[in-house]
């Protein structure tokens, strides 16, 4: 691929949203730079712009200024001459002039760094900041050298717990409250608050009730000093010695941008990284912690084959040529449907598209479905119209028909309820059972089983102007195809609506682009329309639509399907329904696990092999608004692990296929050059500076937009990176950059206006054919006459639910499950900070139930199903309908009988029973 | 001399049973609020705003001026600040206890001339008895129809709740009160941008007066606006409370005609303060709350006069005076109004949070006789950082005035006393009786 | 449920009906749950914010920046000697000590037997009854070492029951009038509230 070319490509393809989109309304003058400045703006903000660092401590970039500790007091002129006012909160006027520099400013700077460190300790050399406190660094640049305070400094009892995995030390408190503006203005938990008046105030919880959220770790990310500090990573390494990496989270869809650091070649925290589109600096407990778990002791570190009853540890060479011989041998004796994959979601971009060639390409079976039995079908997610993020927290109405998204897509729901909460955002939610976003949206409950009903009530009474579809799984217990079909009837009757998948699972949309889908192939194309095409490239694809995993587990169960591979899955703990996924995994013939730990699934195994996991492999991942951003390796994986898509390179070569994959970069270009959904998005665009927040794909017609990140001076946003890049090794340092890439590409802004239209006139997915004219010849060597196929359309006549609900409920209740952000799944379980927070297993009922049952809240309850029964807790919840009740997925260790025993997944609504155990 | 002004707030305090609804019927009550039913608003704000009524919590803001700042909305509110806090200040507390109708029927008349139809009495935590007397009297007018769906049978509603604060010095400055009236911890709010006038309680427009203020509203309809600048000069017209305290013989409130009335004839007129007792002399006096700079007997004979106590280089503020006598170490008594904003600062601004205690430790030292000569200068440099270049009207680095009046105290030692500072550095002792200070 | 007594629940409601906001209320519900209690439990403050729609949190964060409520307990008379300037200038810090010395406990603390607890106060607007003193929010003054010790006995033997009420300023009288007036205008009814005691007021 020539350089000239793809320059040329991004320059036409690609616009960079400038800073300053309209028009400079305010010019002003900072320490005698002229600043153009949109109205509005911060004197703080506009001089950063400027490059003008003015010190503060309370102001934080994401969150509304208080302008209380004072430290950006700057002068600025005003009608009776220049007085002091704080950076942080006066807006930019025409013709002022402001002065950072000049003694007055500088006297007051210094003064308030005086008076923050009276009371101080001088405890850097033991203080998990030190080295990256911006109190520390303020304090040598803006500070007056030596402290004139002789008296005794102010104590507090040493560091109290706060929240689980947050502690407080009050001594080090700067009273900045970034951390109690967090907790109620951005989380919306005001479960800490000042307490006490002046030099007494102190952050704290009510006692008995911490700060029990799912955000906490962002007080500590944020706190300009160490005063909070999170028990993960407290006392485990200075900045000096850490090394750091941009990369995107995959422990959800969500797709956070941050870096991972790394202490002597282990990872030792994670920080969120300010993804305008995305995550704008936020992260989730789970995903910030879940460090822990790639470095648990007990990950997979050989391969293991089965010998008699035990799997005993291997060599790659003898476990890969037994899967290889299995399966040329399940190929000879029952054909290609015989066997099945399982997974794909865990995996990298890359990964996904080999395994896809390998298996659709190479063995030749369509049984490859990325979603265990909880996620929607792959069609309807590739073809339903698109929303971003920022789409979706600008719309007019945000219907969500989904989980519980603090559970499930924990900043997703940061997004969503701090725009309903700080700017008006209407949400309905549409949920069996009342959700985390409660406080800010209206809950339309429904009976489950009839979200369709539901869905042509609302496109019977509300308008369909600028809406935005949440879609995911509101409860496991109801059948995908019943979201489908309430999905279908708002796109029928609101052609204008666009969707943003609540599909939950790390990687799940990149999966489903490239292919690890029934009746899919990579690029969001149907293997029907571009069978063809691909099978031009690939030499062969499969002669017919293949099974997902619901019809795998069953073909296995039958016999019909002999193998089974599980692609970084477990559907033991993860598929819905647990009795049909035990019995097709004993008895299925051979049973392959790919995966980074052992789960309940690969104990059963006849050859496990141990792949690569998060942060130890580079690539790419696809968030669920179809944006894609580099992974970045960081530290090596354990023992002789190895990536999947070498696992599915060897693989291949021992059937007797070359895939020729030698680089990631490989693999992408050929994706690139395929996939008709990635057409466009380069390697050189996705790793252009530009692109750190990745690109959206499919591409738009016209330019596609990017967002440069702000130039930010600012330290004290994010303390632990820029301190790390400073003192550390630069970021990106020791990630596995695949070679020949250029990240310096020059990108441009687009002079053509590119699409800023949210909603009415863009055109759909599939019309990339304008795209490809732009694209020059030494872009794409696809062959004359054999152009790529469209993308997969949306036709609502496909979607029309599972059946019709039993005329009258036969049970009393019927059953909601959804899951819970922590779990007894393996990646909380192992990650030891997060396991021990995963709850125990209980029936949520409405409290009238509860007392009709003549049942306290927490006397044991026997729920029982057609598929099986349960003991359980029983607790009242007002969020519960009546007629309705609530278990939570994997609430209890995979050895005990959970949720998943109760739930048939081939019935529309699963009746439950409830009686008092006595 | 002593100017014979008619009582304008003060008629009936003295009464055994002032705050009665009776007793108010009987003396006039709620005759001004009737005849401004009968006036438009506008003829109402007018008339106020021709007795250049200066605000008394402080500020000295002319009312009527402040009425017309008012932004027009749907939902304006009325404020009355009773949370009296100023050190030596008790003006408000007499006329809560005392006069707790005359209150609630300025307040009435203000909520007209301002378009309010619900209106607060933001009563200091510790007024418990004024407290119950604000509420019966709240009571009464209701059931006298003063207030209500139909105030005096106008058509016009008007509903007015009695607030109690909790004990927080602070929560007197007008933003902060309206913070503690919305259930919060009282941060005074950053203006500008938005003053109360703008954007106030619960985010609409909110007029704040004090209750001292209100209280002179009813004689101000009943006489007109031109009776009340009849009296007093400049700026400063009609009569004042004044609050005076410490070191003379007759402590306590006097409502005397502003301007007319110098700080000697308050202090010594034998109808007023009396004098000092004991046959010492006058060292300083503090001539409006603790937050304004000190006086010597130099200033004396200044007119109880807003603007020239201003060009003195201090404030009539609250209207309270401080006597100081030669027996008071003046160190001392800066140490403890140091210590006083200390232990009131909200804690929002750090110079405030962290410098009030500061101050305090280092007055604290100075004035046991344990300090050094440079922490004259330390802590005159603390002071500069809170309130740079120390000067008058003070300039700030923090948030709301409390700031830079934490100076105001140290400042005045430093100038006026400069050589009983040193004294104590010398002879490492207070030279002034009782010999120590034991608390810090 | 809840911590306060059905009674006060019902004063509490029609407190917050004052309010055009809830969270109004929560510095007088603070006081009405001293008014039961003599402080302000934990349990009352969840109480509270369930009454007026926020954490326990903000309740304890609220209340813990105003003087007059108690997260702790405190004694059945709370002696608050105000020692700010024009006091101090009248001998009040010796009425202090003297105060420390007679009840045997410190500012700060509680006598052993629960009647008093002895605070330092700022400006209590007494000044012209310097040094001036308050029980349960009663002034009295001006004081001297031997009218401390009077003032005590009188509160021991319970003399002063009448002017001294029990803990909090809205033991006495109630809001028993409603707001009809916005009232009228919401096309709500609020009218007289129940539950709502009247005490007269003493004198
Ligand atoms: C620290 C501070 C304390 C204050 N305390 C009081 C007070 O106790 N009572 C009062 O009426 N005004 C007080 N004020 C002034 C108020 O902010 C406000 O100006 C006043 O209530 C307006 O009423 P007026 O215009 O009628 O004077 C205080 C101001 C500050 C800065
Ligand atoms: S100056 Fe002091 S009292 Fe005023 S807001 Fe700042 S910290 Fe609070
Ligand atoms: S006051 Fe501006 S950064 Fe704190």
């Amino acid at each position: 691929m020539s350089k000239t070319a793809s320059v040329h490509s991004l320059r036409t393809r690609f616009a960079v949203a400038e800073d300053l989109e309209a028009p400079a309304a305010v010019s002003v003058t900072v320490d005698g730079r002229v600043v153009e400045a949109r109205k509005g703006e911060l004197i703080i903000e506009a001089a950063e712009r400027a490059g003008i660092f003015i010190p503060r401590f309370c102001y934080h970039p994401r969150m509304k200024s208080v302008g209380m500790c004072r430290m950006c007091l700057v002068e600025v002129s005003g009608p009776r001459g220049a007085s002091l006012q704080p950076a942080c909160f006066v807006e930019v006027a025409d013709g002022q002039e402001v002065f950072t520099e000049s003694d007055a400013a500088r006297k007051a700077q210094e003064g308030v760094l005086e008076f923050l460190l009276l009371n101080h300790p001088l405890d850097c050399p033991v203080c998990d900041k030190g080295g990256e406190c911006p109190l520390q660094d303020q304090a040598v640049s803006h500070g007056p050298g030596e402290s004139r305070f002789v008296e005794e400094k102010r104590h507090w009892a040493k560091p109290i717990e706060i929240g689980p995995l947050v502690l407080l030390d009050r001594e080090r408190c700067i009273q900045c409250a970034r951390c109690t503006r967090f907790a109620e203005e951005v989380a919306g938990e005001p479960f800490i608050d000042f307490a006490e008046r002046g030099d007494r105030i102190e952050v704290a919880i009510f006692p008995g009730e911490p700060f029990r959220s799912y955000f906490g770790g962002n007080t500590v990310q944020i706190c300009p000093v160490g005063a909070l500090t999170a028990t993960p990573y407290r006392f485990k390494s200075r900045p000096w010695d850490l090394e750091q990496v941009e990369t995107t989270c995959t422990t959800c869809s969500v797709g956070c941008r941050m870096v991972a650091q790394s202490s002597a070649g282990a990872l030792v925290r994670y920080l969120g990284v300010d993804s305008e589109p995305v995550n704008q600096s936020w992260l989730c407990d789970r995903g910030r912690f879940g460090f822990e778990a790639v470095e648990a002791p007990e990950r997979l570190n050989k391969p293991l084959v089965r010998s008699e009853t035990r799997l005993v540890e291997s060599t790659w060479n003898q476990a890969l040529t037994a899967v290889a011989d299995r399966i040329l041998q399940t190929l000879d004796g029952s054909g290609p449907a015989a066997v099945g994959v399982i997974g794909g979601s865990r995996l990298a971009n890359e990964d996904a598209y080999a395994w896809v060639r390998l298996v659709k390409g190479v063995i030749g079976t369509d049984n490859f479905d990325a979603q265990l039995g909880d996620g929607l079908p792959a069609e309807l997610v590739a073809s339903l119209p698109r929303a971003t993020i920022e789409e979706t927290v600008a719309a007019g109405t945000v219907i969500v028909l989904a989980g519980d998204l603090r559970e499930e897509l924990p900043v997703l729901h940061l997004r969503l309820r701090q725009a309903a909460a700080n700017d008006g955002l209407r949400i309905i939610d549409c949920a069996p059972v009342a959700t985390g976003l409660e406080q800010v949206a209206t809950w339309l409950p429904y009976r489950p089983g009839e979200a369709a009903e539901l869905a042509r009530t609302l496109v019977a009474t509300e308008s369909g102007d600028r809406v935005v579809i949440v879609l995911g799984r509101p409860s496991l217990a109801e059948p995908p195809a019943e979201i489908a079909a309430a999905a279908a009837v708002f796109a029928a009757a609101w052609p204008s609506a666009r969707f943003l998948s609540a599909l939950r699972r790390a990687n799940v949309h990149g999966a489903i682009d490239l292919g690890c889908a029934p009746g899919m192939l990579p690029g969001r194309v149907t293997l029907e329309e571009a069978g063809a095409f691909f099978g031009e490239h690939w030499g062969s694809v499969p002669g017919a639509r293949g099974l997902d995993t619901a019809g795998m587990l069953a073909a296995a169960a039958s016999g019909e399907i002999k193998m089974l591979v599980l692609l970084g899955a477990d559907p033991l703990s993860d598929f819905p329904d647990r009795d049909l996924a035990v019995r097709a995994l004993e008895r299925v013939d051979f049973l392959v696990t790919v995966d980074t730990a052992p789960n309940p699934s690969s104990r059963l195994a006849d050859v496990v092999l141990p792949a690569a996991g998060y942060a130890e492999r580079g690539g790419s991942t696809t968030n669920l608004e179809g944006r894609v951003t580099r992974l970045a390796a960081k530290v090596m994986p354990p023992g002789v692990s190895r990536a999947d898509w070498v696992i599915a390179t060897e693989l291949s070569d021992r059937l007797g296929a070359q895939l020729g994959f030698e680089s990631l970069d490989g693999i992408w270009a050929e994706i690139e050059k395929l996939a008709p959904a990635h057409s466009g998005c380069t390697v050189e665009a996705l790793a252009a500076p530009e692109a750190a927040d990745g690109i959206v794909i499919p591409l738009k017609p016209s330019a596609v937009q990017l967002t440069r990140r702000p130039l930010r001076l600012d330290p004290i946003a994010t303390p632990g990176i820029d301190s790390v890049s400073e003192q550390g090794a630069p970021l990106g340092a020791g990630a596995a950059m695949s070679p020949g890439v250029e990240p310096d590409v020059d990108v441009r802004a687009d002079e053509d206006d590119f699409a800023d239209d949210e909603f009415a006139d863009e055109e759909g997915p599939g019309e990339l054919e304008a795209l490809e004219d732009e694209v020059s010849p030494e872009d794409v060597s696809v062959p004359v006459g054999n152009r790529r196929p469209g993308l997969v359309r949306f036709a609502p006549g496909d979607w029309t639910g599972s059946g019709s609900l039993p005329p009258v409920d036969e049970s009393p209740f019927r059953l909601v499950v959804r899951r819970g952000l922590y779990n007894h799944g393996t990646l909380v379980q192992s990650a030891g900070s997060l396991a021990p927070l995963a709850g125990s297993q209980e029936l949520r009922l409405s409290p009238q139930e509860m007392s009709q049952l003549g049942v306290a809240p927490g006397d044991e309850v026997r729920v029982s199903t057609p598929r099986g029964e349960l003991v359980v807790a029983a607790v009242g919840d007002g969020g519960v309908p009546s007629g309705v009740a609530l278990l939570q997925f994997n609430a209890v260790p995979a050895h005990e009988t959970g949720a998943s025993a109760l739930i048939d997944c081939s019935v529309r609504v699963v009746g439950l029973d409830v009686e008092k155990v006595i | 001399m002593i100017t014979r002004a008619p009582r304008i707030v003060t008629s009936r305090v003295e009464l055994p049973d002032s705050f009665t609804l009776e007793r108010y019927l009987a003396t006039g009550g709620y005759e001004g609020l009737r005849k401004a039913l009968s006036m438009t608003p506008a003829e109402v704000a007018a008339e106020v705003n021709k007795a250049s009524l200066l605000g008394r919590g402080g500020a000295g803001f002319p009312a009527g001026r402040k009425w017309s700042m008012l932004r027009r909305a749907a939902t304006t509110y009325l404020v009355v600040n009773g949370d009296e806090s100023e050190p030596a200040t008790f003006k408000d507390h007499m006329l809560i206890e005392h006069d707790p109708h005359q209150i609630i029927e300025g307040t009435a008349i203000a909520a007209y001339a301002t378009g309010v139809e619900l209106a607060f009495i933001y009563c200091r935590g510790e007024f418990a008895l004024g407290f119950e007397r604000l509420q019966q009297a709240c009571n009464e007018a209701y059931e006298h129809g003063a207030l209500g769906a139909d105030v005096l049978g106008s058509g016009y509603g008007l509903d007015i709740v009695v607030h109690p604060g909790a004990g927080a010095y602070i929560c007197g400055e007008e933003t902060a009160l309206l913070e503690s009236l919305e259930g919060k911890r009282g941060f005074p709010r950053i203006k500008p941008p938005f003053f109360p006038a703008a954007v106030g309680l619960y985010g609409e427009p909110t007029v704040v007066n004090n209750v001292e203020t209100v209280s002179n509203l009813p004689w101000i309809v009943s006489h007109g606006g031109d009776a009340f600048t009849a009296l007093g000069e400049g700026s400063s017209r009609g009569t004042r409370l004044f609050a005076l305290s410490g070191r003379v013989a007759r402590p306590g409130w006097f409502e005397i005609e502003m301007s007319k009335t110098t700080f000697r004839d308050l202090i010594y007129d034998p109808s007023l303060g009396a004098g000092i007792p004991d046959g010492k002399s006058l060292r300083a006096f503090i001539p409006g709350g603790v937050s304004s700079p000190w006086f010597g007997p130099e200033q004396l004979d200044l007119g109880l006069d807003q603007d020239a106590v201003g060009q003195a280089g201090s404030m009539l503020g609250s209207g309270s005076v401080v006597v100081m006598d030669s027996d008071t170490c003046p160190v001392r008594a800066a140490w403890r109004i140091a210590r006083f904003f200390h232990r009131e600062s909200c804690g929002q601004c750090t110079p405030c949070r962290e410098g009030s205690g500061w101050i305090e430790k280092i007055m604290h030292r100075l004035e046991q006789g344990l300090g050094r000569e440079e922490d004259i200068e330390l802590v005159l440099d603390a002071c500069d950082n809170v309130s740079p270049g120390l000067g008058w009207p003070p300039k700030q680095t923090t948030i709301c005035v409390l700031g830079p009046s934490i100076p105001s105290a140290i400042v005045s030692v430093a100038k006026l006393f400069r050589d009983e500072l040193l004294v104590h550095v010398k002879d490492g002792v207070c030279p002034f009786p009782p010999d120590k200070v034991r608390r810090g | 449920m809840g911590h306060l007594s059905s009674d006060n629940r019902a004063r509490a409601k029609a407190i917050v009906a004052c309010y055009p906001q809830r969270r109004s209320a929560l510095i007088p519900l603070c006081h009405l749950a001293q008014a039961q209690d003599g402080w302000l439990s934990e349990e009352a403050m969840e109480d509270i914010a369930g009454l007026v729609g926020c954490t326990p949190a903000e309740v304890r964060g609220t209340a813990t920046f105003y003087d007059m409520l108690h997260t702790e307990p405190v004694g059945r008379h709370v002696v608050t000697v105000c020692t700010n300037i024009a006091c101090m200038l009248a001998g009040a810090y010796e009425v202090l000590d003297h105060a420390e010395a007679s009840l045997k406990i410190s500012v700060g603390q509680t006598t052993e037997d629960g009647e008093f607890t002895l605070e330092e106060a700022e400006c209590l607007a007494g000044c012209d009854n310097a040094p001036c003193v308050q029980v349960n929010h009663r002034f009295f003054g001006p004081l001297d070492a031997d009218g401390f010790d009077a003032l005590i006995e009188d509160l021991r033997s319970g003399r002063l029951a009448d002017t001294v009420p029990p803990h909090g300023i809205l033991s006495r009288v109630d809001r028993n009038v409603g707001l009809p007036a916005r009232a009228h205008r919401l096309g709500t009814v609020a009218g007289k509230q129940s539950g709502a005691a009247t005490g007269a007021v003493p004198e």
